[in-house]
């Protein structure tokens, strides 16, 4: 859907999705390196399982709730990647204890 | 970066990093005021000068100058004593001016003399069958990833909508590389004619001359289809195709990213949950906080500067930023306002800021038709709740947005009716006959972002805190 502009000169950052080395760049937001890796970030949703991706980008309409680091239904968008990263793809509400 | 207020006492409190928030920011500490700029983002710049600081896309044509004046804005904050804090997440703001924030999962309280709110706009919601598909996404968000992180579509792409910044993001979009199929236009025919009476305005504003070569560039390079009155997404799981009507005659375009837009409004949800007053205006079709003239709220001490204030763009929340920082200094260190600019100035360089707004806001004044959806469109993202749900609430007598939380949870969900409230309003309105201020809006209330409860227990409470509520 997305792909990177050769002038961007970042350097990479190695995260985790679902157990799957995925190379982002210094800056990105979580959503935005799950969009950029080419791979199924669909998250399903807490009330039909209905999939979804991002929609807004800028905070405001939760479509991008994902488990970082284990802790469930962080906003991908509003938090930066991390080198080691683990991020885990939600199917459904958000598990107790994460 | 992540790191808590010093203080539990400011002059000045600014919310929001935007336009509005920067200027207010720099004006206030450079006045001598003991000034804090809380925001929800990585860096400075809001949306419209989003990665101003940090951004990949180093080729400056590329963004256009409009988008690096961000830059002298986080310098003169950055020349200033202001505390900035981001990733910082304010989730309660009360008519006694007590600040609750979120920073790195820990919540801390402040007090301020002054709290200036520059929250922002949203992206208007887009409810088209098929809008929450995966591959559908804001124009606004597509612009996000390009400004943050160079990224920009490579398959099937179709931008629907309306307004300048879906022309903008075209032109960025080819700019960078990007591929753009088709544009859907969604300006109504007879918008032209309405606008027609506030040209002379707009003509000589500077959005014109912009706004017509960023349309020309784009034309050039990407099929524009102009009058376009029925638009929807379908695919199973994941957006496969966009199917919309434009002058009588359907037709369906195999898409893999669908990018909406149709204007943006106020982010009210902040300064509704602290009691300020708002109206519905009837031609940016949206609700507005009642302000005076220097920004100042029906609550005392709360004034909002910005987009928040009313949509009237970057230019315009700049100088709106200026404004409530030099009554919130004229208010508490009357004499450091003697070195600021005088107030009848910036009224003037905001009358200019605003210069065009009337004819914009007519011309891509959207159709009814994408405002106030039908039959099985979900209107509630969050709770999956569809037009034909709501119609059938108010039949058994659901009569306002807050009445209907308690027969399907519309806005109960995590985004807190950002991206459904307006829906809701205005096709409660039409279906009761009323007009949309009658119907209202959500009660909105704090926490007014998620927080957690181990958050909310973390919080630091005295003894009597404790003995208000345990028994024995």
């Amino acid at each position: 859907m997305f792909k990177r502009s050769e002038q961007d000169r970042r350097p990479q950052v190695q995260i985790f999705v679902d157990g799957v080395a995925v190379t982002a760049r210094q800056g990105d937001t979580v959503s935005a390196a799950l969009l950029a890796s080419g791979q199924d970030a669909r998250r399903l949703t807490a009330v039909s399982g209905a999939p979804r991706l991002p929609y807004c980008m800028m905070g405001v309409c939760f479509d991008c709730l994902v488990t970082i680091d284990g802790i469930g239904n962080r906003q991908g968008c509003l938090v930066p990647v991390a080198e080691g990263m683990q991020i885990e793809i939600q199917k459904g509400k958000r598990e107790i204890g994460k | 970066m992540t790191v808590a207020p010093e203080r539990e006492d400011y002059d000045v409190v600014v919310i929001g990093a935007g336009p509005a928030g920067l200027a207010t920011a720099a004006t206030s500490a450079e006045a001598g005021l003991a000034t804090l700029l809380l925001d929800e983002n990585i860096g400075p710049g809001g949306q419209v000068f989003r990665a101003i600081s940090s951004t990949p896309v180093t080729d400056r044509t590329q963004l256009g100058a409009d988008y690096w004046v961000g830059a002298d804005l986080v310098q003169s904050l950055r020349a200033s004593s202001a505390e900035v804090i981001h990733r910082a997440t304010v989730w309660s703001l009360d008519r006694n001016l007590d600040i609750a924030v979120s920073v790195g999962g820990a919540s801390a309280f402040v007090k301020a003399k002054r709290v200036i709110l520059a929250t922002g706009a949203l992206e208007r919601p887009f409810p088209i069958p098929g809008w929450t598909l995966p591959g559908v996404m804001t124009a606004g968000a597509a612009q996000t990833m390009l400004k943050s992180s160079a990224l920009v579509p490579d398959g099937r792409t179709v931008i629907a909508g309306q307004g300048p910044l879906l022309w903008l993001l075209a032109a960025q979009i080819l700019r960078l590389g990007g591929r753009i199929d088709r544009i859907l236009d969604t300006t109504e025919r007879g918008n032209y004619f309405a606008a027609l009476p506030h040209a002379f305005a707009f003509l000589t504003s500077p959005y014109f001359a912009k706004g017509l070569s960023m349309m020309r560039e784009v034309k050039a390079k990407v099929q524009v289809v102009s009058g376009v009155t029925e638009l929807s997404a379908s695919g199973e799981g994941q957006l496969a195709s966009v199917s919309y009507v434009a002058g009588g005659k359907r037709e369906t375009i195999a898409t893999d990213l669908l990018l909406l837009h149709q204007g943006v409004v106020p982010n009210v949800n902040l300064a509704m949950s602290a009691g300020v007053e708002h109206r519905w205006d009837d031609l940016q079709l949206c609700w507005s906080p009642v302000l005076d003239a220097s920004g100042n709220s029906s609550v005392p001490g709360i004034a909002i500067a910005g987009d928040g204030a009313g949509i009237g763009g970057a230019n315009a929340a700049v100088v709106r930023g200026r404004i409530a920082a030099r009554a919130a200094v004229e208010a508490l260190a009357p004499k450091a306002a003697a070195k600021l600019p005088a107030m009848a100035t910036l009224r003037a360089d905001l009358a200019k800021a605003e210069r065009g707004r009337l004819f914009l806001d007519t011309l891509f004044r959207p159709a009814p038709q994408f405002r106030i959806p039908s039959g099985e469109t979900i209107v509630c993202r969050c709770e999956e709740v569809t037009v034909k749900d709501v119609l059938d609430s108010v039949a058994i007598g659901a009569t306002g947005p807050n009445q209907l939380k308690a027969y399907r949870r519309t806005g109960m969900g995590p985004c807190q009716g950002r991206l459904c409230g307006l829906t809701v309003t205005e096709l409660m309105a039409q279906a009761r006959g009323k007009t949309p201020q009658e119907i209202g809006y959500y009660r909105l209330r704090a926490p007014v972002k998620p927080i957690t409860l181990a958050e909310l227990a973390a919080v630091p409470k005295s003894e009597s805190d404790v003995k208000a509520v345990v028994r024995g």
